[in-house]
């Protein structure tokens, strides 16, 4: 069933229109859930109901509050296995953001795995997230960076695969880039990295919030997302990861509840997830994510992937018919091949300037390098200009945001 | 224009922005060269200076960037070609209280106490006072300061 927009929008109250000091009547065009997303009210009243009826720390109490607390925590924990097709909540670990399930595998995995002369495959669309926890590896350590290149159309050039691949202990890739839209062929790169005895990370925080997401058809070892793209709460991410391999690795930070016993003289690990959880989590911040999750569950992934190839065709072909080759965008053109992010040039208008301009008819777009310098310098560019759709948004964003782009011609390029 | 944007984009800065004074470089040395980077946007500033007799001989700029960086950078040239050091390192300490740069501190109490750079009323910014309503827009404050904190490190690396 196709989204209805105006439906979907009524469950966000940043939407709620109104006076306000910041609306000044305007239409809120949101422009950036590339970024991150806005928030439904069952997420918000998830999270309100938990803190206001069922608060306790998980996994200490034995009183019943603590015990509806650990049964939230842990409801949440199995409602991301089904999210995303995991075996089971075993090898699902929260985080504080896809970020930080990144180093894990960096620190937990690549610490422990990977020696000096080994090397790491990524590519050259990554974000810094998924570039800078390896950088450090490689100066820490002595491992090799190899990087798959990316062509003028956005896209991964796989011709020297095989090559590459050559000793690679690990290969790290985005599932869809945040900046081109492009969606990798994940599946094909894990298999060629098995074949050679390499494991694969998927940094899948573009991906999973927009594309119905099954770890085992992506073929990856590592999955890392965060709650914040998909209509969650900030402050919790999820690394999910092949249960052998997260058994092999040493725990990562130390203290409470990643413990199965401490003496004076030493330490054991806690089995899994909670090896890799320590200290209080983000208790609230699962249940708001569980939240989310049926909240995508009742629209139904396949719809809002649906709509968004949609709203990316309109943006397309609309924005072209208006500005011509004035409006260029990065990435590849057919709106099946990407995610709905487009990044932009316009008349050579810096990205900065266009977004304060935009501002004012209330349209947010992002500006600047996306946390991607080295795409940036791949594509000749120092910034783009950033627009990205979710569930709330449709044609009319569009046009607003099309029509804001002349209010900037009209003041940097007079006639 | 819209009103909100009038204070940010004076004609002046466009007019800067359109035709910026002193673009290009010198050659190195005998001139000195920094580079600023905005680490939020990758805009690069490049200034090159050339000192001599204690004053500033010559100034070019070259790099990428915003209207505001950029106009900010090609007025700095022309305001401070031709002054001796000690003048412009006055001029870049008028600019930096007029962005209302300060930095905040905790006293005993908790109380937050601001220390504004303090601004001296006998410098003229001339066409630099444009510049003003970039406080209106906090996070276009870093593109208005990027040529200014790159001309900082030349005078620097030159030594007192």
């Amino acid at each position: 069933m196709a989204l209805d927009v105006a439906t979907v929008r009524k469950d966000f109250p940043i939407f709620d229109e109104g006076p306000g000091p910041r609306s000044e009547g305007r239409r809120l065009v949101y422009l950036d859930s590339a970024a991150s997303s806005q928030k439904p009210r069952q997420v918000l009243w998830a999270m309100d109901d938990y803190y206001e009826h069922h608060h306790a720390n998980v996994h200490r109490g034995v009183y019943a509050l603590a015990e509806e607390a650990t049964a939230a925590y842990e409801a949440a924990r199995l409602a991301v296995a089904r999210f995303i097709g995991a075996p089971s909540p075993r090898g699902v670990v929260f985080t504080k953001n896809a970020t930080e399930s990144i180093n894990l595998v960096a620190h937990a995995w690549g610490r422990n795995r990977l020696r000096p002369g080994d090397a790491v495959l990524l590519t050259e669309m990554e974000h810094h997230a998924n570039l800078v926890p390896w950088l450090m590896l490689a100066e820490e350590r002595g491992v090799e960076l190899r990087f798959l290149p990316v062509d003028d159309g956005g896209s991964l050039v796989l011709t020297d695969l095989d090559r590459l691949l050559d000793g690679v202990g690990l290969v790290g890739l985005t599932a869809m880039s945040n900046v081109l839209g492009t969606l990798n062929p994940v599946r094909e790169i894990a298999d060629a990295a098995h074949a050679v005895g390499a494991v694969v990370l998927v940094d899948g925080a573009q991906y999973v919030p927009h594309l119905a997401t099954r770890v085992a058809e992506l073929g990856c070892d590592f999955l890392a997302f965060s709650s914040h793209k998909m209509c969650g709460p900030t402050g919790i991410g999820v690394l999910w990861g092949d249960e052998e391999l997260l058994d092999d690795m040493p725990a990562f930070l130390g203290g409470g509840e990643m413990i199965r016993d401490v003496r004076l003289d030493g330490w054991t690990p806690n089995e899994l997830p909670w090896k890799f959880e320590a200290g209080t989590p983000p208790i609230a911040e699962a249940v708001g994510l569980r939240a989310a999750i049926d909240y995508l569950g009742d629209l139904g992934m396949a719809a809002v992937r649906d709509h968004e190839i949609a709203l990316t065709t309109y943006a397309l072909r609309s924005l072209a018919e208006r500005h011509g080759t004035d409006f260029a965008v990065f990435g590849p053109p057919d709106p099946a091949a990407r995610g709905g992010v487009l990044s932009f040039t316009y008349k050579g208008i810096h990205p900065h300037d266009l977004s304060q301009v935009l501002d004012v008819a209330g349209v947010c777009v992002r500006a600047g390098h996306h946390c991607a310098k080295p795409l940036m310098r791949r594509l000749g560019v120092g910034a783009t200009a950033r627009a990205s759709f979710y569930v709330y948004n449709d044609e009319s964003d569009v046009d607003a945001f099309s029509e804001a782009l002349v209010s900037a011609s009209d003041l940097f390029m007079p006639a | 224009m819209a009103p909100v944007l009038e204070d940010l984009y004076r004609e002046i800065i466009l007019d800067h922005y359109r035709n910026p004074r002193n673009r290009g470089d010198l050659p190195v040395p005998p001139a000195r060269r920094a580079e600023g980077f905005n680490p939020l946007c990758g805009d690069e500033v490049v200034v090159y200076v050339e000192l001599s007799g204690g004053g500033v001989h010559d100034v070019k700029i070259a790099g990428q960037g915003c209207s505001i960086s950029q106009s900010s950078a090609s007025m700095m040239s022309a305001a401070v070609k031709g002054r001796t050091a000690t003048e412009a390192r006055e001029l870049i300490r008028a600019f930096k209280a007029m962005m209302s740069i300060h930095e905040n501190r905790l006293d005993g109490d908790g109380h937050e106490i601001s220390e504004a750079v303090a601004p001296d009323p006998g410098i003229d910014l001339g066409d630099l006072a444009a510049l003003q309503g970039v406080v209106k827009f906090p996070v276009r404050i870093k593109c208005a300061t990027l040529p200014w904190n790159t001309l900082i490190q030349v005078l620097d690396e030159a030594g007192p």
